[in-house]
C-alpha cells in the first residue's frame, strides 16, 4: 500500500477543508494534506455561481467561485498538498491514520499527527420525507439540480415546482427562471421562512414566483415524467387538510428539504455524534470525543452562512496543527454547554478549560422565530454574557461570545429570554 | 403626484431589515427601519432604480460538460436581466480565462461588463 506521513490531514476540500488547511499551516504545520473525492477543490460552491458570500470574512460580497477561488490561491501560496479524485475509506484513529483509495495511487495510508473532518452535509432527499405518489422522472433534490444547470450544461427541466423553502431551494427558483424555466411555486411545510429573507426577495419576489407557507406536497403524480403534484395546506399539527388539496401541473420537482452532516467515517470510528446537530460533538478547538480528530463546517453542523464555515474551520486548522505539534494546551477541566429556553443546539458542545482565560463563541440555533429578545448564557444562576437581539430565527445561527475565567461551575446554559 | 409608501426588505446583508420608504415618484422623502449606512443605501436605489447582481454561466468553447460562472461586475437594473441573459446565452468564450476577465463589455448597454468569477485553463 503507497504510504504518506503528513501533520495535518483534512478529509474534504470544500470551504471548511480549505480553511482548515490554511490555518493549520498559518499555525506552523510542515505538511498539511487535503484528501477530496471530486476532481477539483472548492465543495459545493463550485455550484454556488450566486453572490453573497464574503460578507463577513471580506467585506465585499463574492459569488461562490470567487469565494473559494482566494482560499485555492492561499492554500496553493502557503504550499498546502492535496489529492484530488481520492475517497477516504476509513479513519483509523488509534493509529493515527486514514486509508483512501484514488485510481492514480491505488490504496493509500496517510499517518498524520492529526486529522480535520471536513466532509460537509448532503441533501435530504424524497426518500427521507416520505412524499407518496409515483416515482416518475423529473424528481431532483435543488443540490443536484444547482450542480447539473451550472456545472454540467444540463437543464433539469421547464415547469418547476419546490418543496422546501431553504436557501438552496430559492436560489434555483431564481436561476431556473433566469435559464427560461417556469417556476410554479414554492411550497412550505412550516409557517416561517427556511432560509434567509434577502433570498425570497431577490429569488422569490423579484420573478413574482408565489410562496405557499403551511403548505406541503400530498402526491406526485406521473408515470415516465412527472405531470404534477397535489398540494394541501397543513393544520397546526403539519397534517394536510385534504378537502383543500389542489393539483399543480409541472413536469419537474426540487426538493429543498435540509441538509444531513455526511458522518459516516465518523460514526464508524466510534467518535461522539451529537443527535441534534447529527455531527460529532466538538469542544471550542473544534476536537471530537477523540482528541487526535477535529472537525469542522457542515460536517459537525448545518451552518446557513460560508462565512462561518471558514472562521470555524480556521479555528480547526489552527488546533489540529497545535495538537500535531504537541502545543494544544493542558485541560484543567470541562464545562458542557446546555440548551436552555428556545434553543434547539449549541455548538461547541463542551469548553475545555485551560490556565488563563479566552473568549469563545458559542454557536446556536433557536427553535421558534421571536422577536425582541436577549440572548443570555449563565452558569447556575449568575449571568456570564448577555446581548439584545432584535430578532431570532430557526434559519439564522446566532452566537454569544463567552469569558472561559467567567466559567465557574461545570455547565453553562444559553437561552433565548422575552424582553419585557 | 401623491406620495406612496413601500415597504423594502433590505439584501445588502443576511439580516434583512425591514425598511420603509417614502417618496413621490423617484424622489425618496423619508427612509425608516434602516440599522446602517448601506441599508439606507439600499431603501434609496430599491425605491427609485432597482438593481441586482446577475450571475450565470457561460459555454466554453470545446468543453461539453462544464461551464463557465459569471457575474456582473456591478449591479444591472433588474428589468434588463432577461435581456442580458439573452445575450449572455449567445455568448461562448476561448479559453483560457483568468478571473475576473471580461467576458462581454457593457452588457445591452447598461455600462456594466459580464466578468468570468473563476480561473480555467
Amino acid at each position: 500500500m503507497f504510504e504518506i506521513n503528513c501533520d495535518v490531514v483534512i478529509i474534504g476540500g470544500g470551504p471548511a477543508g480549505l480553511a482548515a488547511a490554511i490555518g493549520a499551516k498559518e499555525e506552523g504545520a510542515e505538511k498539511v494534506l487535503i484528501i477530496e473525492r471530486d476532481n477539483a477543490l472548492g465543495g459545493i460552491l463550485q455550484q454556488c455561481i450566486h453572490p453573497g458570500f464574503g460578507l463577513t470574512r471580506f467585506k465585499e460580497e463574492l459569488t461562490g467561485p470567487e469565494f473559494y477561488g482566494k482560499f485555492v490561491d492561499r492554500a496553493k501560496e502557503l504550499g498546502v498538498e492535496y489529492m484530488l479524485n481520492s475517497m477516504v475509506l476509513s479513519v483509523d484513529h488509534e493509529n493515527s491514520q486514514v486509508i483512501c483509495v484514488s485510481s492514480e495511487k491505488g490504496m493509500t495510508c496517510v499517518h498524520a499527527g492529526s486529522i480535520v473532518l471536513a466532509m460537509g452535509c448532503r441533501e435530504r432527499t424524497r426518500a427521507n420525507i416520505v412524499t407518496p405518489g409515483t416515482r416518475p422522472a423529473g424528481l431532483y433534490t435543488a443540490g443536484a439540480a444547482q450542480r447539473l444547470v451550472n456545472r454540467q450544461n444540463i437543464m433539469v427541466g421547464k415547469k418547476v415546482v419546490i418543496l422546501g423553502s431553504g436557501d438552496i431551494g430559492m436560489i434555483m427558483a431564481r436561476r431556473m427562471s433566469l435559464e427560461g424555466a417556469k417556476v410554479v411555486c414554492v411550497v412550505e411545510l412550516m409557517s416561517y421562512l427556511a432560509g434567509l429573507t434577502r433570498n425570497r426577495v431577490q429569488c422569490l419576489d423579484d420573478f413574482g414566483i408565489p410562496l405557499k407557507l403551511a403548505h406541503t406536497i400530498t402526491r406526485i403524480e406521473g408515470n415516465e415524467r412527472v405531470t404534477g403534484v397535489w398540494v394541501a395546506p397543513v393544520d397546526e399539527n403539519k397534517v394536510p387538510i385534504k378537502e383543500q388539496e389542489e393539483f399543480i401541473e409541472c413536469d419537474t420537482v426540487l426538493f429543498s428539504v435540509g441538509l444531513l452532516p455526511e458522518n459516516e467515517l465518523t460514526r464508524k470510528a466510534g467518535i461522539a455524534i451529537n443527535p441534534i446537530t447529527n455531527g460529532p460533538e466538538v469542544n471550542q478547538y473544534m476536537q471530537t470525543s477523540v482528541p487526535g480528530v477535529f472537525a469542522c463546517g457542515n460536517v459537525v453542523h448545518v451552518n446557513d452562512l460560508a462565512d462561518n464555515v471558514s472562521e470555524e474551520s480556521a479555528r480547526a486548522g489552527k488546533y489540529a496543527a497545535q495538537y500535531a505539534m504537541k502545543k494544544l494546551p493542558t485541560s484543567t477541566g470541562t464545562v458542557t454547554c446546555v440548551t436552555g429556553r428556545n434553543v434547539r443546539y449549541l455548538c461547541p458542545q463542551k469548553i475545555q478549560k485551560a490556565e488563563g482565560s479566552e473568549k469563545v463563541s458559542l454557536y446556536f440555533r433557536v427553535l421558534n422565530p421571536e422577536l425582541g429578545v436577549k440572548l443570555v448564557a449563565k452558569c447556575g444562576d449568575e449571568i456570564i454574557a448577555q446581548k439584545k437581539a432584535f430578532r431570532v430565527n430557526p434559519g439564522e445561527m446566532d452566537h454569544i461570545a463567552v469569558d472561559t475565567a467567567k466559567l465557574t461551575t461545570d455547565a453553562i446554559t444559553v437561552e433565548v429570554v422575552k424582553e419585557d | 403626484m401623491s406620495t406612496i409608501k413601500k415597504e423594502i426588505i433590505c439584501t445588502v446583508c443576511p439580516r434583512g431589515c425591514h425598511m420603509e420608504v417614502e417618496g413621490q415618484g423617484d424622489q425618496v422623502i423619508s427612509v425608516t427601519g434602516y440599522t446602517c449606512n448601506r441599508g439606507l443605501e439600499y431603501a434609496n436605489t430599491e425605491f427609485a432604480h432597482p438593481v441586482r447582481i446577475l450571475t450565470t454561466t457561460v459555454k466554453m468553447a470545446g468543453v461539453s460538460n462544464d461551464l463557465l460562472p459569471v457575474r456582473s461586475a456591478s449591479p444591472l437594473p433588474k428589468e434588463k436581466l432577461f435581456d442580458c441573459m439573452e445575450v449572455i446565452r449567445q455568448t461562448e468564450v476561448k479559453l483560457p480565462v483568468a478571473c475576473h476577465d471580461v467576458i462581454i463589455s457593457n452588457i445591452c448597454g447598461t455600462g456594466v461588463d459580464i466578468v468570468a468569477t473563476k480561473s480555467v485553463e
